[in-house]
């Protein structure tokens, strides 16, 4: 057979591909909800890293702690916000929010979904967990901050990156710089703002931390997407200190509430 | 079966320290021991794998779309192991993260394709591509073994130099921040061929 005719090529390439489309499509079908599954634990793993729960001492994330059981116990209520601090209905912060594309969204000055998840903690506190996404010197970072009761104390923060230096930018997701961040107030001269993090040394101010000697860019990329986010939730932190007693719940929670005050 | 098909890949023609290929992914993948391992499995797998199928169609495959062919059969392995390391060690695929579809791009698999897949037997072939990947994989996991324990103190995760010896702690020691970047790699890979090309002189030129 003349394997270099027209027809012949033609014909070969399309069984192959066709063949190798199905192996792949198969494969991909065969692994979605294993993946899926992986992803999510690491998304719940980083929230509950950000509120220091399944965390060793030092702030190192516990090898041996499970994250998914501990997200069902502790995550109460969920809810997505809009810039004004007024809850969106029918949207899932944990399923529904891409925040890169509220990233986007927040940069154009388009309406966004905001995330927030209100995780009691083991003394019965009530954290308020929200979230935060940004560019950094090489790619994307992002990380979550819980918020105390009083709207203004970072019970802890937690950040990750794609790719950024080793050693240097990369240190952002290490315990010795999340860690500065508990006990931080968000405030910015009297009004709610976010922390920053500082070149040169906080030097003991109660709204900075420390930003990382050698990696000046993705500090600072730190410090903005920060200020950008929480610029977003603002009216929601603000709302919640004049009316304090507005619960933060998810679409279930809301119709159960409703029907108990009736 | 020439027993060269064995030895060759590991030392006189080993793809990194002497035919320089696959470069790129070795200096980027080093920096854990753990990464490292995983990287030289997948492409191992890969190599051996995309060798015994191309050796089994190479008296079918049109000569003018011989390339595309290679590539689509290359590319559907590493798909599959970057999908299988997302369903099973996400960790480890996260850590790797764009590598493992770098793969595609390895010259070393195209390299033993085209030199020795596309004209030999399927279980030579096969062999060949095994060897070549585990030949690259030595040399991954050498300078790796350097990189972490030098740099991090580490050896896949667990502490081998001693806390107690750090400068934090009251010691003496400090880990070498430059092991972790990429340059330190390439210098790291420089030694290894260095040492090579001294123990076996055949390798020197005239």
């Amino acid at each position: 057979m003349n394997t270099n005719s027209n027809t012949y090529t033609v014909i070969y390439t399309t069984i192959l591909v066709v063949i190798v489309a199905a192996i792949l499509a198969f494969a991909s079908s065969a692994l979605k909800s294993r993946q899926q599954a992986n992803m999510d634990l690491a998304k719940m793993k980083t929230i509950m890293l950000a509120a220091n729960m399944g965390q060793t001492p030092e702030g190192n994330a516990d090898k041996k702690a499970d994250f998914m059981q501990l997200y069902n116990d502790h995550i109460t209520a969920t809810c997505v916000i809009d810039a004004s601090g007024n809850v969106i209905e029918g949207v899932d912060a944990f399923k529904d929010v891409d925040l890169k594309t509220q990233f986007n969204n927040l940069k154009k000055g388009l309406p966004v979904q905001l995330p927030v998840y209100e995780c009691t903690m083991d003394d019965g506190r009530k954290v308020n967990i929200v979230a935060m996404y940004g560019a950094g010197l090489w790619g994307a970072i992002w990380g979550y901050m819980a918020v105390e009761d009083d709207n203004q104390t970072v019970a802890g923060a937690i950040f990750d990156h794609a790719s950024e230096t080793p050693g240097l930018g990369a240190k952002i997701a290490e315990a010795p710089f999340y860690t500065q961040f508990r006990g931080k107030k968000l405030t910015d001269n009297g009004e709610f703002g976010s922390v920053k993090v500082i070149k040169g040394g906080a030097n003991g101010a109660d709204n900075g931390v420390d930003a990382i000697s050698g990696a000046t860019m993705t500090s600072k990329a730190v410090s903005e997407s920060l200020a950008m986010w929480f610029n977003a939730y603002k009216a929601y932190f603000t709302n919640r200190t004049s009316a304090p007693e507005q619960p933060c719940c998810d679409e279930a929670e809301c119709a159960e509430n409703t029907e108990s005050n009736e | 079966m020439n027993k060269e098909i064995y030895t060759k890949p590991f030392f006189l023609g080993n793809p990194i320290t002497v035919l320089v290929l696959g470069i790129c992914s070795s200096l980027a993948v080093t920096v854990q021991l753990k990464g490292a391992l995983v990287m030289a499995l997948s492409v191992t797998i890969v190599t051996a794998c995309s060798s015994l199928i191309l050796s089994l169609l190479r008296n079918t495959i049109p000569t003018r779309v011989r390339i595309i062919v290679q590539l689509v059969v290359v590319a559907m392995f590493v798909i599959l192991i970057d999908q299988v390391l997302k369903a099973f060690a996400y960790d480890t695929s996260k850590m790797l993260s764009v590598y493992i579809g770098l793969i595609i791009t390895n010259c070393i698999i195209m390299g033993r394709i085209e030199a020795f897949a596309l004209g030999n037997k399927p279980w030579p072939s096969f062999v060949d591509g095994a060897c070549n990947g585990l030949g690259y994989g030595m040399i991954l996991i050498i300078v790796a073994f350097f990189r972490e324990l030098l740099g991090s103190g580490t050896l896949f995760g667990f502490q081998i130099i001693p806390a107690s010896w750090y400068l934090e702690n009251g010691g003496w020691y400090m880990n070498n921040g430059l092991m972790i970047l990429p340059p330190m790699a390439l210098i790291l890979l420089g030694c290894v061929v260095w040492i090579q090309r001294s123990i076996q002189k055949e390798l020197q030129e005239k």
